[in-house]
């Protein structure tokens, strides 16, 4: 077993990590003025109804900024996968084998999964959610998970790893754009973004209905909690390979437990008389800060078998 | 009286006339265990045990579990004994099986045998029965189109959804269509295969058994009962059906990183080579981590390693009191390693020996040792030398990886008037005193096995995934009905329902309607 790991191409491949991120930072501003923008658009029409053509302009302008935004976070994305393949390479295995790598290769997913709904679904609107979340998660990474490439401790030397994982990845993904729905359906639906009168409630006068956003954000949980309840198995067969017991309540394994828990719940509350709505979202909400709970505070400060933050 | 169903929940007929009947303001006993099973099984209260479910299982990441960390708990009752009473009261350290944790989930489980054996018969009647009859006004229904036609297009109607895979029922001046019925299918499958599991686990848990030992590189395992350093079997397995086996541990090897810098000394491989005996013969395997051996119903998994160095003392009459390899538990990444050898049989007294290992050894200024590196290139024992009683006369069991020095005295150490032993290999060391000497007679390393068995295995992972299949249909499949009718002036009313979320339900009855005008023109 020869391994040669090659810390230059690592160092840049966080260089382009930088970039990425430079260049999600201008997709967040972009869709935030797009935002703005449609605030005033509406400001607009009401004064000078008469000059229709300034207010197609102001439409043409903001519609550009929007699509502009898009193509900067696709730009991005595509940065971002050079940079987990480049790592991968240097590593050479799978790029998510620590909690730095994780953190990169789930932004890139998030980013991927996000621009390729848009082709299915009108989700434009979340964007300075998605690109602002995975700003967040990159610079927590680069600045607080970064570790140098390193050799694989032979537990973690198993093809388990690539499936297991990738689909923890996926599933966690598939969740958050589903937060980002859900945060986005609470705004929309509560009483104080009802209306015309400032510019706030004016820019989600422009958002979907709170039902379409509630539906959008279902259709991703369902997703995710399909992949969480398959990265649940992937891991109870690894187990028993590698500590020879499927399921022995290690901590990391307690949480996979209640977050999978935790979307059950909301899966049942969107059947259940009374807890459709904004109580599901809620719910929906409460399993993703568990995701995250999981990935930060419990791989840093909590003792277990799944120690592999590296750090 | 607030139903707490799924809004797409059917009743069955005995349900609805309960729902419908008048409220009785007397509740005899049996109407009373009615009510308590109708709320035990409502969705509602599915809902609340789930979450509890949730809120229980967050102790056990809190606290150190008995099955999972018992050296945790341990400490915990070192540090704090009072606490720890407290919090062992509360069966804190065994959360999972708590009473209260069990409790939860055992009623989570009632509650869904309750809720989904009903409806696996609604389900079946609404298999076997025709769809629905055509309800009066359609246009209230989600997804709702008019279009110019006739009895011609039902006909056609009727045809072209019965290719599309819906269950078609043609009526008078109506067609009511419905498809996705392996939705609720899956839903029911799922549920029961969790049922499935729960059993799988606790089946496969009393008839399993994990067993540990250590052996050192020579050593032979034969697998019975008294050849475990630890062996716990689940409840129902029967001792006697071991299976017949012996194994040599031959070599262990452990593989380091010398090729890139900054990771020199980081373990890349553990490989024990065994040769195993059973009915088939002699054979030769090899165990890593991730990489178990397996033999029929039993799987033999490396789980540590270390070092053994083989070590010979004699007593102050010159004859040999201990000889053998030591197993040292590793402290640290650099293996450091910790031993204890006890010589009861020495004279004029017991000797114990404290020994640290030190793969390659290097002096710090301030005269104490550590290792530099895991592997074993400037091998050092330092020793501090201890006689007087060991204490395991009196028949009670003792750790042999610890030494209990209440009643001896240390003659060589730091508390002691002349300095530890330093033994380098192939050297020998006097014990002060004239009480005997040490020797250090050469290096070997360890492994450390579980060896288990589980017969549950195979079931948990066909129930979860059934369970898994059965999941992805009822969340993925769409179930819907779909009616076309034919109303005065030469009209149809095309009009579809979906039960649950379904994105695609508009484009099903703008599709129909399209088809049926564009059967019309090639007519």
């Amino acid at each position: 077993m020869e391994i040669n790991l090659n810390e230059q191409l690592s160092q840049y491949s966080l260089l382009i990590v930088y970039a990425s991120m430079a260049l999600l930072a201008v997709s967040f501003l972009l869709s935030t003025l797009h935002m703005a923008q449609t605030a005033s658009a509406k400001t607009e029409s009401e004064s000078e109804q008469a000059e229709g053509d300034v207010l197609v302009k102001t439409k043409t302008e903001s519609k550009l900024m929007s699509t502009a935004s898009l193509w900067v976070m696709g730009a991005a994305t595509l940065l971002l996968g050079i940079a987990v393949t480049m790592r991968g390479i240097a590593a050479q295995r799978v790029p998510w084998a620590n909690m730095y790598e994780f953190a990169i290769s789930s932004a890139l997913v998030i980013l991927m999964i996000y621009l390729m709904s848009l082709y299915l679904k009108e989700v434009h609107f979340i964007a300075p959610l998605v690109s602002g979340f995975s700003l967040i998660s990159l610079g927590a990474a680069t600045s607080l998970f970064y570790v140098e490439v390193s050799t694989m401790m032979p537990a973690l030397q198993s093809y388990w790893l690539v499936l297991h994982v990738i689909v923890a990845v996926l599933a966690t993904s598939f969740f958050y754009i589903g937060a980002a729905l859900h945060i986005t359906y609470l705004i929309r639906k509560a009483s104080w973004s009802q209306g015309d009168s400032n510019a706030f409630q004016r820019i989600f006068s422009h958002f979907p209905s709170a039902e379409t956003l509630d539906r959008f954000a279902y259709r991703f949980i369902i997703i995710g909690f399909v992949m969480w309840s398959f990265t649940l198995i992937a891991g109870a067969i690894w187990a028993e390979r590698a500590w020879n017991r499927f399921w022995g309540w290690d901590t990391k394994e307690v949480w996979t437990f209640i977050i999978w828990v935790l979307y059950a719940g909301y899966l049942h509350a969107k059947a259940t008389r009374g807890w459709t709505g904004t109580r599901a979202a809620y719910l929906g909400l409460v399993g993703f800060a568990a995701v995250l709970f999981n990935f930060t505070i419990v791989n840093l400060f909590f003792e277990g078998l799944h120690v592999y933050s590296g750090l | 009286m607030t139903s707490y169903r799924p809004s797409d929940y059917e009743m069955t007929r005995e349900e609805r006339e309960l729902e419908q009947a008048p409220k009785r303001t007397k509740f005899g006993v049996q109407g009373w265990l009615r009510w308590m099973w109708r709320q035990l099984t409502s969705m509602r209260t599915a809902l609340i045990l789930l979450l509890l479910l949730a809120v229980a299982s967050v102790p056990g990441s809190v606290y150190p579990q008995r099955s999972a960390d018992p050296n945790g708990v341990r400490l915990q009752f070192d540090e704090n004994p009072e606490l720890a009473e407290v919090l062992d009261s509360l069966q804190l350290f065994d959360v999972y099986t708590s009473v209260w944790f069990s409790a939860i989930y055992i009623l989570l489980f009632i509650s869904l045998i309750g809720c989904v054996v009903p409806r696996t018969q609604v389900h079946w009647r609404a298999m076997i029965s025709r769809p629905v009859k055509t309800p009066p006004n359609l246009k209230r229904m989600s997804a709702f189109e008019t279009q110019p036609g006739g009895q011609e297009e039902l006909q056609e109607a009727a045809k072209i959804l019965k290719k599309q895979g819906y269950r078609v029922d043609l009526r008078e001046d109506s067609v009511s269509a419905e498809k996705g019925y392996l939705k609720e299918t899956g839903n029911l499958i799922f549920h029961y295969a969790l049922i499935a599991v729960l059993i799988a686990v606790g089946v496969g848990g009393g008839n399993s058994y994990i067993g540990q030992r250590v052996l050192v590189e020579g050593d032979m395992f034969v697998n019975n009962l008294a050849s475990y350093d630890s062996f716990s079997p689940g409840t129902f397995y029967d001792e006697n059906s071991l299976y017949p086996f012996s194994m040599r541990l031959d070599d262990f090897q452990v593989t380091y990183d010398l090729r890139n810098p900054a990771n020199v000394g980081t373990p890349i491989d553990f490989k024990a080579s065994v040769t195993v005996f059973d009915e088939n013969g002699e054979s030769q395997d090899e165990v890593k981590v991730n990489q178990p051996l397996e033999l029929p119903g039993t799987g033999i998994y490396l789980m540590g390693n270390g070092f053994a160095p083989i070590i010979t003392v004699r007593d102050g009459d010159g004859r040999i009191a201990f000889s053998g390899p030591v197993v040292f538990l590793p402290q640290d990444g650099n293996m450091t390693s910790l031993g204890v050898i006890k010589a009861p049989d020495a004279n004029p007294s017991q000797i114990g020996l404290i020994s640290f290992f030190y793969p390659t050894a290097e002096q710090l200024p301030s005269g104490a040792y550590t290792s530099i590196y895991p592997d074993a290139f400037e091998p050092l024992l330092t020793m501090n030398a201890y006689v007087g009683d060991l204490g395991l006369d009196d028949g009670v069991p003792r750790n042999v990886y610890a030494l209990d020095v209440t009643d001896l005295t240390e003659v060589a150490g730091r508390d002691a008037d002349n300095p530890g032993l330093e033994l380098r290999p192939g050297e020998s060391a006097e014990i002060p005193g004239g009480y005997g000497s040490v020797s250090f007679d050469g290096l070997t390393r360890y492994a450390a096995f579980d060896i288990a068995h589980n017969p549950g295995g195979f079931w948990i992972l066909l129930s979860s995934m059934i369970a898994l299949a059965g999941l992805i249909a009822s969340l993925l499949i769409p179930r819907r009905r779909v009616w076309v009718k034919a109303v005065a002036d030469e009209k149809i009313e095309i009009a579809a329902l979906a039960r649950g979320d379904d994105p695609r339900l508009e484009d099903v009855v703008s599709d129909l309607g399209k088809k049926l005008a564009g059967g019309k023109i090639g007519d």
